[in-house]
């Protein structure tokens, strides 16, 4: 009733403003999706069509060669394997640094915890760069290697800190009560505090995951052998192609007439790559905002 | 609730070797966090003396020979060096100007939606882009703004009789940088400032109203304030990485046609560093940054500080 009675008082101009805020905001999210359904679209094109005449997401003429070329390329779903393996061992690796750190540091009376958790703050504004990292994968003996992509990595300052805000939150008094019952510290938080903290651990898991699935200068830097590539460096090859570039940004010479062949592949090598984020993302999202960036801010 | 906490782990402060036999488990659970930080984060910045020296990997850290600041002399004598300054400054600066409102913009927007599912609806569909990967984004710039193919070319075409090589002139490349960066971060760069405006009372909302305060009254009075501390977070970050252009998107972006622009400290460090070898060198380079970006975060803290804000830390 109260916002009824606020609508009526709303002078004309001020409706105006709030249609536009609703057409301004819609339109922004249109626009974040619109490139991916052209991507769709453009996937189940013919090349015909791709370099000929302009259609608009839905092509006249719907084709599944793109996706026939690709699986038996294979190339690049040699590429996907390659990243799934390299996104769930790093995840789970990630999970295990990422909470036993940031759990002793969530306890206020843990002793030590201002010195560690100072140390922590200062890489997150200075590090030791880029050379001086690969020197020393180089030195561990960890080049062309799944390690060099999976463990270095696997423990993010900022992700801890999220993580222990978020440990921070959970009521002591549980805490204490199973301790009550004779539960050690690594009972505590593997029966209490972990199972609590689920929606950060879906939300922290989340940003690793993708993160790894996602990278593409860590396997370029580290990863030399065609074989054990990952999925954005062949795509990258692919794109690459297509748009008449070799991989070091060199045009590559096509002939006279040549074009490059590979429109629509390369847009069917884009989706397999994108695809399998989109389907994970709905399950995760709905936590974002929820408590765990909350308390991002907050801390 | 917290008064109630502290006051016995205040009286009860037992000494470090009492505290440890207690929880040793707990010191146990921080050691393979601690030596990751020690051998991925601290190992490399220890290294950094190679900067000084002409590091050869046979000769390793040791042995190679000091060489003082000649890495860093050549650097700033060179002629790379203002090329690399004046483009690296001016993506970040675009990036600063046009980037930065933006997501604070539509969080403003967002917040004046009050039909929830609609709001949810909005943000779930501009978070999407962040979780895409850079050679992602790439991909479909090259595709949207081909010279033949491209939609983008095709409308511009349309309109003007001619097309626009996008790919390849270099005045077009800053531009493309900074719409990628705009449609690719803009939905979760809001998400700080949405949770900082979910804190608002809004009572406050009520009561501006009765007082007659409109729609931008309360907006300046009242939303604006709340975010305030945020912004300046945000922008304290922002400007501590100044140097930072981040690496995945330039590199992608480059080719050996719009080089010229293209080239920034990031890309540089790989390419006369791991591409050629010189490690100390590009190593010299890093450190600068590095050091650079430490006192513009400093500086711009101990700013806002003065300034009566809170800062980062």
């Amino acid at each position: 009733m109260k916002s009824k009675k606020n609508r009526i008082k709303r002078s004309p101009g001020d409706r105006v403003t709030q249609v536009l805020i609703y057409i301004g905001a819609a339109a922004v999210a249109v626009v974040a999706v619109l490139p991916f359904l052209y991507i769709v679209g453009g996937s189940f094109a013919t090349e015909r069509e791709l370099t000929e005449k302009p259609f608009l997401i839905i092509p006249t003429v719907f084709s599944t060669n793109a996706y026939k070329f690709i699986i038996e390329d294979g190339r690049i779903l040699n590429g996907m394997k390659n990243s799934v393996i390299v996104t769930v061992i790093g995840t789970v690796l990630a999970m295990f640094f990422t909470t036993t750190f940031a759990y002793p540091l969530s306890k206020r009376e843990f002793q030590g915890r201002s010195l560690v958790l100072n140390l922590v703050i200062v890489t997150m504004v200075f590090s030791g760069g880029m050379i001086p990292s690969f020197l020393l994968i180089k030195a561990l003996g960890m080049l062309d290697s799944y390690a060099a992509l999976t463990i270095p990595g696997a423990l993010s300052a900022f992700n801890m800190v999220i993580m222990k805000n978020f440990f921070e939150g959970i009521p002591p008094e549980l805490e204490e009560a199973a301790v009550m019952d004779g539960c050690s510290d690594v009972g505590v938080f593997r029966k209490i505090v972990l199972p609590l903290s689920k929606p950060a651990l879906a939300s922290i898991g989340l940003f690793y995951a993708v993160g790894l699935w996602n990278d593409y200068f860590g396997c370029m830097l580290y990863i030399n052998t065609e074989a054990k590539q990952t999925a954005q460096l062949i795509l990258r090859s692919i794109v690459l192609l297509a748009q008449g570039f070799d991989l070091s940004g060199n045009r590559l010479d096509f002939g006279a007439n040549g074009n490059p062949p590979e429109q629509a592949v390369k847009l069917a090598s884009t989706m397999v790559t994108v695809v399998p984020i989109l389907l994970v993302y709905p399950f995760v999202q709905k936590h974002f905002t929820k408590g765990v960036m909350v308390g991002a801010v907050k801390g | 609730m917290s008064r109630k906490h502290k006051l016995p782990a205040a009286a009860a402060k037992v000494p470090f070797g009492v505290y440890f036999r207690r929880h040793w488990w707990l010191y146990l659970m921080l050691l393979p966090g601690a030596l990751h930080f020690i051998v991925f984060k601290y190992v490399p910045i220890s290294t950094l003396f190679i900067a000084f020296q002409d590091y050869n990997p046979f000769a390793g850290y040791f042995g190679s020979p000091f060489v003082g600041l000649k890495h860093f002399r050549n650097f700033f004598g060179g002629h790379d060096f203002m090329n690399l300054l004046k483009n690296t400054l001016a993506i970040s600066f675009m990036n600063l100007v046009f980037y930065f409102p933006v997501p604070i913009f539509l969080a403003l927007i967002l917040n004046e939606i009050r039909h929830i599912h609609f709001k949810n609806a909005v943000q779930t569909m501009v978070y999407i882009p962040h979780f895409v990967s850079m050679v992602i984004v790439a991909s479909i710039t090259y595709t949207l703004l081909n010279e033949k193919t491209g939609i983008v070319n095709l409308i511009v075409e349309e309109l003007t009789g001619k097309t626009l090589p996008f790919l390849s002139g270099p005045q077009y490349f800053r531009p493309i940088i900074l719409i990628q960066s705009i449609w690719k971060e803009t939905g979760w760069g809001m998400i700080v400032f949405l949770a900082a405006l979910s804190g608002v009372d809004v009572e406050l909302y009520d009561a501006a109203k009765v007082d007659g305060a409109g729609r931008w009254k309360q907006m300046w009075h009242i939303t604006l304030p709340a975010i305030k501390g945020t912004i300046i977070v945000m922008l304290i970050l922002r400007v501590g990485s100044i140097l930072n252009t981040g690496y995945d998107q330039i590199y992608l972006m480059s080719n050996s046609l719009n080089r010229s622009v293209s080239d920034v400290f990031d890309t540089y460090v790989y390419r006369v560093g791991v591409g050629n070898g010189q490690y100390s060198f590009s190593t010299a380079v890093g450190l600068f940054k590095g050091i650079v970006g430490c006192i513009m975060v400093m500086g711009t803290n101990w700013i806002a500080k003065r300034c009566g804000e809170s800062g980062i830390y």
